[in-house]
């Protein structure tokens, strides 16, 4: 039954379109321009808010330039404002939710393609489908309410306990922070991790378990040396999309960072995030210069957005291309 | 059934154009703390004259002074006053100033949670100012025990919580802090949204006030509001004739009285650290501003209207909503300076 509802990208319509299309000779080139239209409405709409974010922000650019990147006072009513420790905190945010979430994620969508009976494959799918349309302000308060207590007074402690040794986990536990922030991130993202993982790897060709089989490997080898392999590029699109949502995830995190402009080894220490202070300080930014070095960290998010998915992306090409190495040896 | 529709069409044109002449709408934007006053006064103005619609989106006090300049409101709505350089902008956009009015007043409190401790404690401004300059780190410290003999505090450390979005009630309670303290003034200074030496940061009265509850040997600053409906602890203040005194809304009054001697004709007064003996020293106004000219004489009628009745009618709901009356010297003058809009 799992089979029947997946969807199998690139890889069926287009043996059969093609006579289809034909028949529709006219057709064809008006299709073609609408969704060319279509398509080009993505660049121009991303053209037009780099754009809108740069005209902004011209006050602080010109005032700071480029060491609006290397400060860390944030000063409304001195009028200095530095971005460095809001890339910290949305970097740092991301970073620990995503060493979190894709283990879990992919192991959970492993099982549930490759081992879980369809039914409860399917079950669990629903669920999962569930979790990922909850609104964010709900898992702000989830953070609030039981995420925060229970890292204050367990885990927080446990960490300082076992890991204390390393300047991650030091330093006094109220429960806020960045560690907090990641968990909560992690939870988020999760869903999104396991539903698109999940349909990618059902979606690997049967012949490819089969000839793996075939060859004499167990269920285990042909799932992880064959079918995650081959899935690869699916679940790469899972990371970077759980990747953009911790990066712009704006609520759950304000609610449970702390929102302290600093920057601290420990992972117990609050920080804050460039979506969290714009949504903070936006509405009441009253000085030009404040309202505008708000748009230029909006500005900055986007900067960063591009470069950690293109970081991401590199390592994940450098690291299956290990992986694929030693495969084929 | 194409004539029904025609005819259905007719009825709405007709209708739409009846409703248009009929009513008349008001926009304002501004301050989140009296939105609830705000809501119910426009409430019942318009049951009282069904033809005057107010509008308005409560989105901070900066949004309020921005719009209103931008002309993209009919007025705005602040907890902090104008400063001269937002005055001056307005002045040369418009070619014509723009009107404060106090309408109600509210109290930040020094909310607490210490683990054993039930007894409203006592703050001086020394121990506030030091508390939130991080110069103060233990609830024992000699600055905190010396105004709160017989209560046993504990040798923890103070977690600090102030307010992470810009809000009006940040800039009662740093404005308060920058007249006691020197060292606040010259570090810290007074705004919305300020540079914290120290402390964690929630969003909202509702996020300082949760942050509170869920952490021990916690302190932050609401508005009384909150502080009571959530019934946590809040601390009495030393105020400038040297009592200490409970946030209460007749203690607020007491504050507005005092400064209602020498209220300013623009009415841009900070009435922190009042003097007299029953004020309490972290209290505000709160302002509608608006334009000194409005070309449109029926919109410009029904606003001068509206606010004759909030300082008279009006003021009745403020006590049954927790904000403090105004005293009748700032209504009476008050009703002066409405002339003033033309």
């Amino acid at each position: 039954m799992a089979t029947t509802t997946t969807t199998v990208p690139g890889a069926g319509p287009i043996s059969g379109s093609r006579s289809f299309l034909s028949k529709l000779r006219e057709g064809d080139e008006i299709a073609r321009l609408f969704t060319f239209l279509f398509a080009a409405s993505v660049v121009l709409l991303t053209v037009l808010l780099v754009y809108e974010l740069w005209i902004g922000s011209s006050l602080p650019r010109h005032k700071f330039g480029f060491n609006f990147f290397r400060t860390s006072v944030w000063d409304p009513i001195f009028d200095q404002f530095g971005a460095l420790p809001f890339i910290y905190g949305t970097t740092a945010t991301a970073v620990v939710s995503l060493v979190i979430a894709v283990p879990l994620g992919i192991g959970a969508a492993i099982f549930l393609a490759e081992l879980a009976p369809a039914r409860l494959s399917d079950t669990l799918e629903f669920f999962i489908d569930l979790l990922a349309a909850v609104p964010s302000v709900i898992y702000g308060l989830l953070g609030v309410f039981i995420v925060i207590p229970l890292m204050r007074d367990y885990i927080q402690p446990a960490l300082k306990k076992s890991l204390g040794f390393l300047p991650l986990f030091q330093g006094p536990t109220y429960g806020f922070g960045i560690l907090t922030a990641g968990m909560v991130l992690a939870i988020m993202v999760i869903p999104y991790i396991i539903s698109v993982s999940r349909e990618v790897l059902l979606s690997v060709p049967r012949d490819q378990r089969e000839a793996a089989l075939s060859l004499g490997a167990t269920r285990w080898e042909s799932t992880w040396k064959v079918v995650v392999p081959f899935a690869r590029g699916g679940i790469m699109g899972a990371i970077f999309l759980a990747l953009a949502r911790a990066l712009g995830e704006t609520i759950a995190v304000a609610m449970v960072i702390g929102n302290q402009p600093i920057i601290r080894a420990s992972l117990f220490s609050s920080g804050y995030s460039i979506a969290a202070i714009i949504a903070n300080e936006l509405t009441e930014a009253v000085s030009n210069l404040h309202y505008q070095s708000l748009i230029e960290l909006g500005l900055v998010l986007f900067l960063l957005t591009f470069i950690l998915n293109g970081l991401a992306r590199l390592l994940i090409v450098a690291t299956s291309q290990r992986g694929a190495g030693m495969g084929n040896a | 059934m194409k004539r029904i529709t025609g005819l259905l069409l007719v009825v709405l044109a007709v209708a739409g154009v009846l409703w248009a002449d009929a009513t008349l709408s008001i926009n304002g934007a501004g301050a989140t703390f009296p939105n609830p006053i705000y809501s119910k006064w426009f409430d019942e103005y318009h049951k009282k004259f069904s033809t005057i619609q107010i509008n308005y989106q409560s989105q901070g006090s900066g949004a309020g002074i921005k719009q209103v300049t931008e002309g993209t409101v009919d007025f705005g709505a602040s907890d902090g006053p104008m400063n001269d350089e937002q005055l001056k902008a307005f002045q040369d956009k418009h070619g014509f100033g723009i009107l404060h009015f106090p309408t109600v007043l509210g109290a930040d409190v020094p909310a607490y949670n210490i683990p054993g401790v039930d007894a409203a404690l006592n703050f001086t401004p020394d121990a506030l100012a030091g508390i939130f300059l991080g110069k103060i780190t233990k609830w024992n410290d000699p600055a905190i025990a010396d105004a709160n003999k017989g209560v046993k505090l504990p040798a923890e450390d103070i977690v600090v919580v102030h307010r992470a979005d810009g809000s009006g009630t940040t800039y009662c309670w740093t404005d308060y802090l920058s007249k006691v303290s020197d060292e606040w003034k010259t570090k810290v200074g007074k705004g919305t949204s300020v540079n914290w030496p120290v402390g964690l940061g929630g969003k909202g009265n509702e996020g300082v006030t949760g942050t509170v509850k869920n952490t021990p040997n916690s302190i932050g600053y609401v508005e009384l509001i909150y502080a009571e409906s959530n019934k946590i602890p809040y601390g009495n203040v030393k105020n400038a004739a040297g009592a200490f005194v409970k946030a209460s809304l007749a203690t607020v009054s007491a504050a507005a009285a005092g400064a209602a001697k020498d209220m300013p004709d623009d009415f841009r007064v900070s009435i922190t650290n009042a003097p007299g003996k029953a004020s309490y020293p972290i209290s505000t106004f709160t302002w509608l501003l608006i334009p000194e000219k409005i070309p449109d004489a029926a919109k410009r009628d029904a606003l001068k209207g509206f606010v004759k009745w909030a300082l008279a009618d009006g003021q009745g709901y403020a006590e049954s909503l927790l904000y403090a009356k105004l005293p009748k010297e700032v209504v009476a003058k008050e009703l002066k300076a409405i002339d003033k809009i033309q």
